[in-house]
């Protein structure tokens, strides 16, 4: 959504981020601005709740990816996206989603299955979009929504517009061969567009480590002179800035940046992942000492953020997932007569 | 109050084991909280608490197995506002049973194709020519190279991107002078990277734009061939119609010569074999001309088939403004009463020298250029085959599965009494095709192996 964030005053901090680096003594100061990451955040991730629990009630079929954890990635890069500015990306898509400003309602109805849905029921988790709010799904080939993504940003430079194209991945993804066909032809023609990698650790159930000869994927730009930034993708504010450095650059025609946002996703790769491929103590340990949120609220109690505001937040966000959740469940199932529609337009 | 219930963790699991619980009665649980582990049909896996409030009761003690899936396992009191409530299983949504939920909408799909505008065919035709209008002796490449040309002077929004298509002027010269007429942002030199630059295309269609991508051949485009499918041919439905794909795809298809196996596939029934895309394969320079127009113009994804082979013959195209040709129609190319012949693309050019042979033998070949073969104008076909009651179909790809399979069972559905023998199928062998002259020769269809298929079905053999 085009919402603009702007800050007072921005964090003081280098590009190489530390974990949670964001400070706490000298942190940022609008509280406006906090609340609003917060609400966004917390949409998220009390959305992603209640998908899984739909999930386990079987009002959702098939495979469903959730965001939790990662939501700082996606909410501080929508915070530099501007009108007309475009955003792709694979499956693991909901945060994405609602950060881009989509009716939550029609994002669990499509969940669902449900004629309210985004696709009217027709794409389901991995298969969403909005025109309207620059999104532009919601893939599930691994890989193909970077040469899509690609694409959107050539389209940016053939019309001569100032638009960027947030183009998401993950550690997986970036290990396809069209991710680097696409960086080839992105830094050749300086296209606008970010590569935001999003680095939770694990492709499904692989770990970096076993998949991926140089971990640290900010440096797969180098061969094609693209310039990398390694990212805290669990702090919304460093997230910010290295967009903000991102997006000027690609608006200026200087042409892709890649971000490594490195984040952590709590849950299974889907729902049906019990994730035996790492202990209990590591993910705890990411959501005792590393979580965005949380971070997040120490950063609000810094900044004078009265206990009363966030709980106003928290009552809304509920209110609207609680919302949308019955929406999901009361909005029909789409007419059989949807089955042969949207196959072709109209010559 | 808050029930919580058995959780669904796979998309087929039923019923599970409840192993252990982290919560007792009188514990305040937060949302997010680890309270449970269960089995499942895969695996053990820990439930987090959903909702807020304090324990009041566990209505399944641990250790139970066999509890079924949305059974209340515990009660919360308090905090509540869970609206998430649990279906009947019989409600469609969770039924796992896709036969069951079968729409009677399916009955009334017409031959496993799209939808209205498919159905609309029978309304298409060719434009009248003007009886004064010149004929313009041109080659194929030309006519390509025109179609392109006139298109992009009158939308902004076309392009043309693909190996070698701006300096080198196009590996086969289709896209000779485009660059010095539309300049480099308008006809763009790709690296050799199908799968990346026909990914990009596909966003740029996305977009808005309305990209041409040309394939230096239809071979290397099988890198490329998720893209085609997975993106442009299928999320106008995903989207529920929101995000449209107005792209061609275009370039060589089939046997050139001598170029052995990777390097000679038709590709006709692969990609006829998709919904959400057209598929057009011309034979003659001006339905080159007519038909890239009209795909360019399509608002869906197009596959344009073309033939290396055809790039240099001239035919006559119509010197009048504006020809374009409607994609779904086929072309009676010959009239004869006594069998069908279908054919695209190359093929045709064979078809109608065999219909030239029979005829000297007394035989009335009716030679039916398919054009588009998806969606497939079936109806002509069948037009034809009722009054001819053979049916020959040519192809140059392989034959299990292929153009002339669905032609012949489309002939058959719509025409079974009318037939006097079973249909034939004329296409290539079944094997690579071989580099050595004779080898290629004997593998590709033929006149003689046409010939040959009409006087079997018309018992003349």
């Amino acid at each position: 959504m085009a919402r603009a964030a702007k800050a007072a005053e921005t964090p003081k901090k280098s590009g190489k981020s530390k974990p949670n680096g964001t400070s706490l003594t000298n942190g940022p100061t609008d509280k406006a601005e906090l609340l609003e990451f917060y609400r966004q955040m917390l949409l998220i991730r009390r959305f992603e709740e209640r998908a899984g629990q739909l999930y386990g009630m079987g009002l959702i079929g098939g495979f469903c990816h959730l965001y939790i954890g990662q939501e700082a990635v996606a909410v501080g890069m929508q915070s530099v996206f501007k009108k007309g500015d475009e955003v792709i990306t694979a499956y693991r898509d909901h945060g994405h989603m609602l950060a881009c400003g989509m009716d939550p309602r029609e994002v669990m109805a499509e969940l669902t299955g449900r004629s309210g849905g985004s696709s009217k029921g027709k794409g389901g988790s991995m298969h969403m979009f909005s025109i309207e709010a620059g999104f532009f799904g919601g893939h599930g080939i691994v890989g193909a929504q970077v040469s899509l993504g690609t694409g959107l940003a050539l389209a940016n430079a053939y019309r001569q517009n100032d638009a960027v194209s947030f183009t998401y991945f993950g550690d997986g993804a970036a290990n396809q061969g069209q991710v680097y066909e696409s960086f080839n032809m992105a830094a050749v023609w300086k296209l606008p567009v970010i590569y935001v990698i999003e680095n939770n650790q694990y492709a499904m159930g692989t770990a970096i480590q076993r998949s991926t000869s140089e971990t640290e994927l900010y440096k797969r730009g180098i061969s094609f002179n693209i310039p990398g930034e390694a990212v805290d993708g669990m702090d919304v504010y460093a997230v910010r800035e290295a967009a903000q450095r991102a997006v000027d650059r690609a608006r200026r025609g200087d042409g892709p940046t890649i971000l490594e946002m490195k984040t952590y996703r709590y849950r299974g790769h889907s729902m049906s992942d019990p994730a035996k491929y790492r202990t209990k103590e590591e993910v705890d340990e990411v959501k005792k000492t590393r979580d965005p949120i949380d971070h997040l609220k120490q950063l609000m109690a810094r900044a004078g953020v009265s206990d009363l505001e966030v709980r106003k937040v928290d009552e809304d966000v509920k209110a609207i997932v609680l919302d949308a959740v019955e929406f999901a469940q009361t909005s029909p199932e789409p007419d059989p007569s949807e089955l042969l529609t949207e196959v072709y337009l109209e010559a | 109050m808050t029930d919580i219930l058995m959780p669904a963790l796979s998309p087929t699991m039923e019923e599970g084991s409840l192993t252990k619980w982290h919560i007792k009665p009188g514990d305040d649980v937060s949302a997010g909280q680890v309270i449970a582990e269960i089995e499942t049909d895969k695996a053990t896996m820990e439930v987090e608490a959903v909702d807020e409030g304090k324990v009041e009761e566990i209505l399944v003690p641990e250790g139970t197995e066999g509890v079924k899936v949305n059974t209340p396992i515990a009660r919360l009191a308090g905090g509540g506002g869970s609206a998430a409530r649990a279906p009947a299983r019989s409600e469609p949504a969770s039924s796992g049973d896709p036969e069951k939920q079968a729409p009677e909408a399916a009955s009334t799909q017409p031959e496993g194709e799209g939808p209205a505008p498919v159905a609309a065919r029978t309304e298409l035709r060719d434009p009248d020519i003007p009886a004064d209008a010149k004929m313009v002796r041109t080659t194929v490449r030309d006519a390509l190279r025109d179609a392109m040309a006139e298109e992009m002077r009158r939308d902004p929004d076309v392009f043309l991107m693909g190996e070698e298509v701006a300096q080198y002027q196009g590996a086969y010269k289709v896209s000779r002078e485009l660059l010095q007429e539309f300049g480099e942002r308008r006809v763009i030199d790709t690296p050799i990277t199908e799968h990346g630059f026909a990914g990009m295309g596909v966003g740029a269609a996305m977009a808005g734009l309305k990209p041409i991508v040309e394939f230096m051949t239809w071979n290397f485009a099988m890198q490329a061939i998720d893209q085609i499918i997975n993106s442009a041919a299928k999320t106008l439905y995903m989207s529920g119609g929101q995000i449209k794909s107005s792209i061609v795809f275009r370039g060589p298809n089939g046997a050139a010569s001598r170029v052995a196996a990777q390097h000679s596939q038709d590709y006709s029934a692969w990609y006829a074999n998709v919904p959400g895309l057209k598929v057009v394969a011309p034979y003659d320079a001006a339905d080159a001309k007519g038909l890239l127009k009209a795909a360019i113009r399509d608002p869906n994804p197009v596959v344009f088939l073309e033939h290396e082979m055809m790039y240099g013959i001239e035919f006559d195209v119509p010197d009048v403004e504006d020809y374009v040709l409607p994609i779904g129609k086929a072309r009676v190319r010959r009239e004869g009463s006594d069998v069908t012949i279908t054919a695209h693309s190359r093929m045709v050019g064979l078809a109608l020298k065999a219909a030239e042979e029979l005829a000297a033998e007394g035989i009335e070949a009716e030679v039916v250029d398919l054009r588009t073969l998806r969606p497939l104008d079936h109806e002509t076909v069948v037009e034809s085959v009722k009054k001819t009651n053979r049916l020959v179909t040519v192809e140059e790809g392989w034959g299990p599965m292929g153009v002339g399979a669905e032609v012949a069972a489309r002939v058959v559905e719509h025409a079974f009494d009318y037939l006097d023998a079973p249909p034939l199928r004329v296409h290539q062998v079944d094997a690579p095709m071989p580099y050595a002259a004779n080898l290629e020769a004997l593998s590709l269809p033929s006149v003689e192996k046409i010939v040959a298929a009409v006087k079997s079905v018309t018992y003349r053999d």
